[in-house]
Parts: structure tokens; sequence; C-alpha cells
């Protein structure tokens, strides 16, 4: 039986987002997502994590050149959120709340179109006490 | 199912070159890992074992054993070593992080007999890190 290897990589940004909805009462906002909900937005210090997959190229050694997969990442997320206004600047979250849940998904669904190996996961750190997970390739499971 | 995991640390050195390319290729691949004297970095390792509790003990394995075999396999051969010159499991390989994790997998998985080797995640640093698991087991 093989053994099955997964690269894992961290990556840090720094945005700001609120959590409302025009499709709730503003009490309902107020109600749901509390503190969150206020008008200006506040900010965190996420970390990404991301695990790729594929063979090992015996002439590098490598699943995917670091190189190659940090300047994919810097150009699909990083540059994108870093010092943004989620729910402002990107256009994912014109209609959608830029929870840490769907900025996971978002962030899968760009990453995965990764040519050289496979996306197993993403994990966002909103804070150090909460994270968020999603794998996109078991979606509905 | 449990899953129970030990953390040691280990420093080594290392450097990434291939033989059959040319000097300009190896520099283009691997950059600054290829820098001639090689470089270093303390390592840390997770072993995770899966298993169920002994009923009388309670334990998935006794970790005084699994803390034996980690020294023996792991520390005794690569801590303060030059992965390349010195670990002969990485003779004529690259030893980046996904070729140190896999050989430390084949090492450790014949040697647990108490519950099934699970996962072998080795970080390089705090932002790079291999995952190893059994083919299929993946999660």
């Amino acid at each position: 039986m093989g053994v099955k290897i997964e690269l894992g990589r961290r990556y840090r940004f720094a945005a700001s987002h609120r959590l409302h909805t025009d499709r709730l009462s503003e009490e309902d906002n107020a109600r749901v997502f509390g503190k969150c909900a206020n008008p200006y937005g506040h900010g965190h210090n996420y970390v990404l994590e991301i695990s790729v997959s594929g063979d090992v190229d015996p002439s590098t050694g490598m699943i995917a050149n670091l190189a190659e997969l940090d300047g994919f990442v810097e150009r699909e997320v990083i540059e994108v959120v870093d010092h943004r206004s989620l729910n402002e600047d990107v256009a994912a979250f014109r209609d959608v709340v830029p929870t840490t849940e769907n900025l996971c998904i978002e962030i899968f669904e760009r990453l995965k179109r990764f040519p050289h190996a496979k996306l197993e996961h993403v994990r966002v750190q909103e804070t150090a006490n909460n994270s968020f997970e999603y794998d996109g390739n078991h979606k509905g499971k | 199912m449990v899953l129970i995991t030990r953390k040691i640390e280990f420093a080594a050195s290392h450097l990434y070159h291939n033989p059959a390319l040319s000097p300009e290729e190896n520099r283009r691949v691997f950059g600054k890992c290829n820098n001639p004297h090689g470089h270093g970095h303390n390592y840390t390792l997770e072993v995770t074992v899966a298993g169920e509790p002994d009923p009388v003990t309670g334990m998935v394995l006794d970790l005084k054993e699994l803390k034996e075999i980690l020294e023996r396999e792991v520390m005794q051969r690569m801590d303060h070593r030059f992965l390349n010159y010195e670990v002969a499991e990485l003779n004529g390989k690259i030893p980046t992080c996904e070729n140190v994790a896999r050989v430390i997998w084949e090492l450790l998985d014949p040697k647990i007999k108490q519950g099934r080797l699970h996962r072998v995640r080795l970080y390089e640093s705090a932002d790079l890190f291999a995952d190893c698991y059994r083919n299929g087991a993946a999660g």
C-alpha cells in the first residue's frame, strides 16, 4: 500500500469585513451577527493554510515548485484580499456575506485552478481561536 | 477510533541539488536552496497513530514506546545531521520536506505495532510542511 503525500503552506493577510445582509431587517442583522454587523466593519489578521497533493517529481523531490505555488497564491488570493475590505473590494462578496466560511469557499474556487498539483483543502484562521476549513472536492458529502 | 499525536523537534541541514541538471538549471529550479554548502532548519515532526484504546490500560499505544521509536528511528538518524550526506535513506533523493516526510513514514510504519500509523506531518518551518497518509486514507 502506497503513501499519499500532501504539501502544506501557510500565508498571511489582513482584511476588514462586515457581516450584514440586506435580506434581513436591521434588528435581525444585529441579532444574528452581533457586533460583526457594526456599520463600518472591523478587521482580522487572517492565516491561510492550503494543502496540495500530487506525485513527487523524482528530479526535484517536490509535488509543486514552491515559487510557482507562492506566485499563484499571491496573484489569485493575497493581492485580491490583503489590506482590503472584503465587502467593498472583492467582487464575490458583493451579494454574499463575507463570513470566513464563505471566504474559504471563494479561496478554494480560486486556488483549485493551480495547474501543477491538486488542491486538497484550504483552512482559514480568522483569529487564533476561530478557524474554518473547506474541501471543495467533496461538496455535499 | 482514537488518534494520538506525539511531537518532536530536530535540527538538520540540507541542500537541493540534482546532478543530472546543469548548474543553471539547479539554480533556476531550487533557488537559494541550491547554495553549495547547504543551510538548516528546525524541523517539527508530528506523528499520529490511530487505534482503539486498550480496555485494560486505556491507551491506544504506550507513549513511552512511541517516544523510544522516534528517538531511535528519527532523532538518532537526523538530529544535527546533514540530511544529504549522513542519512542513508535519503541517498540519491532531494531532501525536500515531501521526501524527508516520506522516509520518516517508511521508517516508522513497520515499527508501530500497537495501533496503526495514521499521519506523519513534518514542518520545515511554521509555514511549510508535508503530510503523509496511507494511500486511500487521507483526511
